[in-house]
């Protein structure tokens, strides 16, 4: 897994509730086999029309934001679905960090195994965030999992919380398979346990 | 001190179902909160599994427990006859995938022409797999239908489906715990999937975020097996980790003859027994609903949330609270072409689709096939009905359902995922209205520019034959007329 130290990029916003993953990664391109290659596809039906031309007001689409590695978008984000295709959308197409008052459960898992990191703030901060990213040009935020902060150049700067198991995880981009295979004589005295029960 | 003694024992003798699910699968707890749980049932599909198993291939990994994983296919296949030819080559391809995966890895497999096909969460139920106490995962967020039995059950992402192979584990951190207790009767007419939007209506798509609910009180002790799996199946549209009911005798009921049931049902169930929320115990929060008070609902906008009685209208934007759910209100009707003030009874629907892991078993194809016997879908609406698996399917031909649906005009279809997610070819048409029994609303989750109104068995079936919503408390039914 890609570690996430520290990052400073564009800052894209999205202003919406419950943004779905059905929204992030649509259906149609869950067929695929492989774990590369979605990114063209993130929010394919909100970016482009049903000919696949694109949607000039789309925040993605709008030249200001070529180049966003950070998405700044409202509460419950990553609701539905737990495809990690919209984990590998999102990270395929640049973005490194999602900024927003809540996010889903199984998309927090997906995208810590996947590198990205959830940045969460107050509601307050992130109508604030999503105001800066509106109005100031070429808008950067600065994130640091290190110091567990993130701010602007134009003088925001809040702290965020990360369980410590996932902080490390991303700071050494660690791979969590390797760590659990350490515990194999745990796991395989837990079996011989339950072989025990008699039914 | 003796006092004090039998206060602290009880104290830590009270504990939730859950609670006392998770300590009996802990393998190993850290220091930072993490747990290592294992994982008795791996259920496995082919859109959601092939990057795991080529990781585990890529690391030269063997799967630890082929004994404890089972995979079907069932989100892209096609659920018209001779299915087993494939136009899409692209999931063709990922079906194959699966095959040549269950092959190498000696998973068992119930591939697309077998009698045991079918939506995964309705056929690790009936084959017995599914049993109380234990944790269940699968790379699909409606795993939650398991809890019914009283097991931990959860969706997990495709990189956690390769840790499960690996390893029989997770790393989890203890989620909260929430009770939400239906008490009174389900008036006639309502269902346990108005119970599971009413509760989505008053809490929304995050209320239940990070918890694990445990649903309690008469209402849902009165809910057969098939409406216990409904209500659970839509806990994760309230957010929440996952849903479970504790077992009882309808529960091991359903049990006995399941394929895959313990050989010694007797010494399990006497286990099962145990595994129920002690008398007093404390959950982290608490929901309490009136069961008589809840109506037959139809959702008008775009997430399982935004929700109506039949008796209701469409909301008012203005009449939202924050100006993000206002903005919220006004995009989803913009979306849905809805006005506000329109009364859920004028909704006009083009499609009616029966089916999904929500609302695709014998029981909902028996409650449907009562009301349509006799009436003929409406000339403007095509319905069909995608029984869940394949031996629901053969249950509903035996008893003649099959023939009740088709001679009211209804499409008989072959067991899959079909309309709900719309991977396969049942997808709507841009601007097309559909009352569907399935679990999602989203933007263009059963076909791009599709309109979803999210309903129980019986309201999809009305709609289907009145050509829009309809109050089915005003029902009349029919004697079969033709068969």
């Amino acid at each position: 897994m890609r570690a996430f130290r520290e990052h400073t990029g564009i800052a894209a916003p999205l202003g919406r509730n419950n943004v779905d993953t059905d929204q992030i990664i649509p259906k149609q391109f869950l067929k695929r086999i492989e774990r590369t290659g979605y990114g063209e596809f993130l929010f394919y039906d909100w970016r482009s029309d049903g000919e696949g031309k694109p949607q000039p007001d789309f925040v993605l689409n709008r030249p200001e934001f070529t180049g966003a590695s950070v998405l700044i978008a409202g509460k419950n984000f990553g609701c539905g679905s737990s495809r990690e295709h919209a984990a590998w959308a999102l990270s395929d197409y640049g973005f490194r960090a999602v900024v927003a008052p809540t996010f889903a459960d199984i998309f927090t898992t997906n995208a810590g195994n996947n590198g990205i990191l959830l940045v969460k703030l107050s509601e307050a901060e992130v109508q604030s965030l999503l105001q800066r990213a509106q109005q100031i040009p070429d808008y950067k935020l600065h994130i640091s999992l290190v110091e567990r902060t993130i701010r602007d150049d134009q003088g925001f700067s809040a702290s965020f919380p990360i369980d410590d198991f996932r902080r490390n995880c991303l700071l050494e981009g660690l791979d969590e398979i390797g760590l659990t295979l350490k515990h194999d004589p745990e796991i395989s005295a837990y079996e011989s346990r339950i072989a025990q029960r008699g039914w | 001190m003796p006092r004090l003694h039998k206060a602290k024992k009880v104290l830590m003798a009270s504990k939730t179902l859950f609670e006392k699910i998770w300590e009996q699968h802990v393998v190993r707890a850290n220091p930072d909160g993490r747990t290592l749980l294992y994982i008795d049932l791996h259920l496995v599909h082919e859109v959601t599994s092939p990057q795991a198993f080529e990781g585990l291939r890529l690391a030269g990994l063997p799967l630890r427990r082929p004994d404890r994983t089972v995979a079907t296919v069932d989100h892209n296949v096609p659920t018209t006859a001779n299915r087993t030819l494939i136009a899409d080559p692209i999931a063709a391809q990922q079906i194959e995938t699966l095959r040549r995966n269950c092959r190498d890895f000696r998973v068992q497999f119930f591939d697309i022409d077998s009698a045991e096909q079918g939506i995964v969460h309705v056929i690790g139920p009936e084959l017995g797999l599914t049993q109380p106490g234990m944790t269940i995962v699968c790379g699909d967020s409606h795993t939650s239908t398991h809890g019914a039995f009283g097991a931990l059950a959860f969706g997990i992402g495709t990189s956690e489906v390769e840790h499960v192979l690996a390893t029989q584990c997770l790393w989890q951190k203890k989620p909260k715990t929430m009770e939400i207790v239906v008490d009174g009767e389900l008036p006639l007419g309502a269902t346990a999937k108005d119970i599971a939007l009413g509760i989505i209506g008053r809490m929304g798509t995050d209320g239940a975020t990070s918890h694990v609910i445990e649903y309690r009180g008469e209402a849902v002790r009165a809910l057969s097996m098939e409406g216990r799996m409904t209500l659970c199946n839509m806990s994760i549209e309230a957010g929440a980790r996952a849903g479970m009911i504790a077992p009882d005798e309808t529960t091991f009921d359903y049990m006995r003859g399941r394929r895959f049931a313990p050989k010694a049902l007797d010494k399990a169930i006497a286990h099962w027994e145990t595994l129920r929320s002690d008398e007093g115990v404390r959950f982290d929060s608490t929901v309490k609903i009136d069961a008589s008070a809840l109506e037959p609902f139809v959702t008008w906008g775009t997430n399982p949330g935004m929700v109506a009685p039949i008796t209701g209208r469409v909301p008012d934007p203005n009449s939202a609270l924050s100006e993000a759910d206002q903005q919220a209100v006004a995009r989803a009707l913009e979306y849905m072409n809805l006005k506000p003030g329109t009364a859920m009874e004028d909704i006009e629907v083009d499609r009616v689709f029966i089916g999904s892991c929500t609302n695709a078993r014998i029981e909902d194809l028996r409650l449907t096939a009562e009301l349509v016997r006799g009436y003929h879908v409406h000339p403007r609406v095509r319905a069909m009905v995608v029984p869940g698996s394949q031996q629901v399917k053969r249950e509903a031909e035996s008893e003649g359902l099959d023939r009740v649906f088709r001679a009211a005009g209804f499409d008989w279809r072959e067991s899959g995922c079909s309309m709900c997610l719309g991977m396969n070819p049942d997808i709507l048409k841009p601007g097309e209205r559909c009352a569907s029994t399935s679990n999602r609303n989203f933007e263009g989750r059963q076909g791009r520019g599709g309109r979803t109104h999210l309903v129980s068995p019986p309201m999809a079936a009305a709609a289907a034959i009145t050509g829009h919503f309809t109050d089915v408390r005003k029902w009349r039914f029919k004697e079969a007329q033709s068969a």
